[in-house]
């Protein structure tokens, strides 16, 4: 409790000392708006989690701005494997992220931005904040038809999703946040957004598609750096504070200290998998070999993104049950990724008999279990 | 508003607190003996049913999405119970009060009323509930100011931790006195009482130092109650360590290595060692850098070291060979799939480059590049991961001269890379020069592999890296 006052004072004392621009004179109350140097999403995650867990908001408001190289960032309580494709992602190196507040996965690149709205918990208000986004929009370009619907989405020519909401309360403090999208790149967001696992079932929570647009389609006159300067404008005029942005590096200890481990566990796999509510496979796939197809049904449990319970069931002695039992017993308890899969696969190997043939077997077999996660 | 009285027959409940580990043995000691007194004289705990709070917008249902206790754990008060969602909106809910939780009415996925019980707490009589109200935010400052006891209308200062401890050591709070800010009680304050009660040592507070023997020129103006400065005398007071073990199964990837790690000890293994002077092919590799940059291939030393086993291999095959179960068969491989053990996030793999027979030091460079940017980004794939023959493990480039490697079935044999030193070595005229120096440790399985062919194989070896123009004759 000493700590936490002391390390809010940080902040504050901090933020005078460390401003590249001179200007921001307020230390309790007021208005900030600040934007992040980093365009890493874990890194800009985590400056968020430092505001709402350091920062004493009870007679302050805080806007935060900030982009990402591309990665897809799911909701708190939500299955990555029912809302994205994973594959692709490892293959297009786009990164993964799991946020602390609720609601629907996104795909993040450059070309969209991320609004928070940091208020104390009894002034937290998200359809305030989203009318403040359309007036500012249409204060940059009248022409625009864009509106708030009840499900604090933002729709663009009542048809198309530009903006999606969600939401993280704490005890004292609440952050509102949003995405814009301006110029991100559509065709990777659908891919990477289609789930290609089949069989899941779970309760986490699921994402609702809608078709979208980027403001840039409509008016390709604008840049994310004008829709930016525009709510930041708005925001001040609203709050009536200094229209003046604060950049925030989100690797420096000395304004923002302890956020390196906050990051840090924001990348771990017991965040960003582990977290995922208890689910079910159960599905059957055709597998090839040589010349001939196969069907396997497999069906498993997943909790914290291990394996809890795993059942394969083969064609009749295509394998020694002496070895399916193997492969089944070590899956039970590993994580359900293909990386660790393709370890303990390819390790076991060399117990197994030297036989060229059920080894070739075992393989393909093991390939194709990846293929699920 | 419900409110449940308990009554308890057996004796001693001990309160989970996790303050009571910060102490040491002596106060904790002395509040068991204290408790019993006090249990027979106070009532036990009351069953307080906290309710679920305003979310705020109007809503008045959430979904349980993930619960931080269960039943029989002690919380504190701002500890987290449990998440809700509602709406695209995730709220941590934490307790308000101290205690022990008695009952969950939700499981997950279930919904959630506002205004509703959530978890039923017990907390101590003594510490009396206020009327059940809905808990909505508390400003961040004040909740380290809780009235304990209104004595003659003084407040008395103290934060839930201190309380609890003040309250297990049945102290009164206001026959304490404050050091703290507004004449707050802190846990200083509560040691120092108990101290002066029982006599019992206590470990220094925080703030205090051990004084270094200085020379008594300069006094430095420390804390002001001090005066005659003594080098205190080290007294064993019992050090006090709360961590805890921590046991996790051995699963996946781990469970697999202990099967093929017994496995591998069943092998006879032999070692055999050597030194290797590297200098001319430290000069060779400078050379050659730029040209494979040219090319967007990192050179390391390892494509040579790789090619170098396999010029070797080609007359030692009974290293590149397989040991059948029986041990009635010899396999001699006619591929030199040579392994290279990498050390990723998850441990020791070992991806291997296959038929080095037929590569070239270029193309064998270009491979590992490959399956070194697969291993990193955790992406390597069964093919990368079996077949192999012939292991080595480059260990020095973290540290290390000797080694003793494991041959990892079904192979016979592997070798250990130290790191590279410069050291000093006489030359032919007896001259001391600077070499670049490295050692290998090769294991073998001895029951098809001796010491001599272990040792002719690391000879030839050996000399072709000493000489790596002496490679150029015998490549393929």
């Amino acid at each position: 409790m000493v700590l936490q006052s002391s390390l809010k004072n940080c902040l504050q004392l901090s933020c005078v000392l460390r401003t590249p621009k001179a200007g921001f004179r307020s230390t309790t109350s007021g208005s900030l708006i600040i934007q992040s140097t980093s365009n890493d999403v874990y890194q800009n995650l985590a400056v968020e989690d430092w505001i709402h867990d350091h920062m004493n908001l009870e007679n302050r408001r805080v806007l935060f701005l900030w982009r990402n190289s591309p990665a897809v960032v799911i909701g708190r309580h939500q299955n990555p494997w029912q809302e994205c494709n994973l594959r692709l992602l490892r293959q297009k190196n786009i990164k993964l992220a799991r946020r602390r507040s609720g609601g629907g996965t996104v795909y993040h690149d450059l070309g969209n931005i991320n609004l928070t709205f940091f208020t104390s918990r009894k002034k937290y208000e998200r359809m305030e904040n989203l009318k403040l986004v359309v007036k500012a929009l249409k204060a940059l370009r009248p022409q625009l038809d864009v509106h708030v619907t009840d499900r604090y989405d933002i729709l663009l020519d009542r048809h198309y999703k530009i903006s999606g909401t969600a939401a993280k309360l704490g005890r004292t403090s609440a952050y509102h946040h949003c995405t814009l999208l301006c110029n991100a790149d559509k065709f990777v967001l659908s891919s990477a957004l289609k789930s290609p696992y089949k069989g899941l079932k779970s309760n986490a929570t699921p994402s609702v598609p809608a078709s979208v647009k980027n403001l840039f389609e409509e008016d390709p006159s604008l840049t994310c750096e004008m829709l930016l300067d525009a709510i930041a404008e708005e925001y001040a005029t609203q709050h009536q504070t200094d229209q003046h942005i604060t950049l925030i590096n989100p690797a420096d200890e000395t304004v923002l200290p302890g956020i390196n481990n906050k990051t840090k566990e924001l990348q771990t796999w017991e965040w960003v998998y582990g977290k995922t509510p208890k689910f079910s496979i159960s599905t059957c796939f055709n597998m090839v070999y040589k010349d001939s197809v196969l069907d396997v049904k497999v069906d498993m449990d997943v909790k914290h993104g291990r394996i809890e319970v795993c059942n394969i069931d083969l064609p009749e002695q295509w394998l020694p049950p002496a070895l399916s039992s193997e492969l089944v017993k070590s899956l039970t308890g590993s994580k359900f990724c293909p990386n660790e899969t393709t370890a303990l696969a390819t390790t076991l190997l060399r117990v197994c008999p030297q036989d060229e043939e059920l080894q070739s077997r075992w393989n393909v077999l093991c390939e194709n279990m990846t293929m699920l996660m | 508003v419900c409110i449940h009285r308990v009554r308890s027959c057996s004796g001693i409940r001990f309160i989970k607190s996790k303050y009571v580990c910060v102490f040491d043995k002596s106060a904790l000691k002395f509040s068991h003996q204290q408790r019993l007194f006090r249990t027979s004289a106070v009532s036990c705990g009351q069953i307080v049913q906290f309710k679920l709070s305003d979310i705020g917008e109007g809503i008045t249902e959430v979904t349980v999405k993930e619960w931080y206790i269960k039943e029989g754990d002690s919380v504190s008060q701002f500890d987290s119970i449990c998440e809700v969602q509602s709406d695209k909106a995730s709220v941590t809910i934490t307790s308000r009060y101290d205690g022990i939780i008695r009952k969950l009415h939700y499981n997950l996925d279930e919904i959630a009323y506002v205004g509703k019980p959530l978890v039923d707490i017990e907390i101590d009589a003594s510490k009396g509930v206020s009327p059940e109200e809905d808990v909505v935010e508390t400003p961040p400052m004040s909740h380290e100011e809780h009235t304990h006891q209104e004595i003659k209308g003084h407040k008395t200062l103290a934060t839930p931790a201190v309380r609890r401890l003040a309250m297990e050591n049945n102290i009164k709070l206001s026959e304490v006195v404050g050091t703290g800010k507004d004449n707050r009680i802190l846990k200083e304050d509560i040691l120092n009482y108990l101290a002066k009660q029982t006599g019992a040592i206590l470990p220094p507070s925080p703030k205090a130092e051990i004084i270094p023997p200085l020379p008594k020129s300069e006094t430095v103006p420390a804390a002001p109650k001090d005066r005659a400065r003594k080098i205190p005398v080290p007294v064993s007071r019992p050090i006090v360590f709360s961590g805890k073990d921590k046991t996790e199964p051995v699963t996946g990837f781990h469970k697999a290595m202990v099967k093929t790690m017994s496995a591998a000890l069943k092998i006879p293994h032999f070692g055999y060692c050597d030194e290797i002077d590297l200098t001319q092919l430290v000069q060779l590799r400078e050379d050659l850098k730029p040209l494979a940059q040219v090319r967007g291939v990192k050179l390391s030393f390892m494509p040579f070291f790789i090619k170098a086993a396999s010029l070797g291999l080609l007359q030692y095959p009974i290293l590149n060979a397989s040991l059948d179960e029986s041990c009635q068969n010899v396999t001699y491989k006619a591929s030199h799939n040579i392994g290279v053990a990498m050390d990723t996030e998850q441990g020791l793999i070992v991806p291997n480059v296959k038929n080095v027979q037929v590569c070239s030091v270029f193309e064998i460079a270009s491979e590992l590049n490959r399956l070194q940017s697969l291993g990193s980004a955790g992406q390597l794939g069964t093919n990368d991961l079996t077949g192999g023959t012939f292991t080595l493990s480059n260990i020095g480039t973290i540290g290390g001269t000797y080694a003793k490697p494991v041959i990892l079935p079904p192979e016979v044999a592997i070798g250990a890379l130290g790191k590279i030193q410069v050291l000093p070595r006489f030359n032919e005229k007896g001259e001391v020069f600077k070499a670049q120096i490295m050692n290998v440790s090769w294991s073998a399985d001895h029951r098809i592999i001796d010491g001599a062919t272990m040792a002719r194989f690391s000879n030839l070896w050996k000399s072709y890296l000493e000489n790596p123009a002496s490679m150029l004759l015998d490549l393929k």
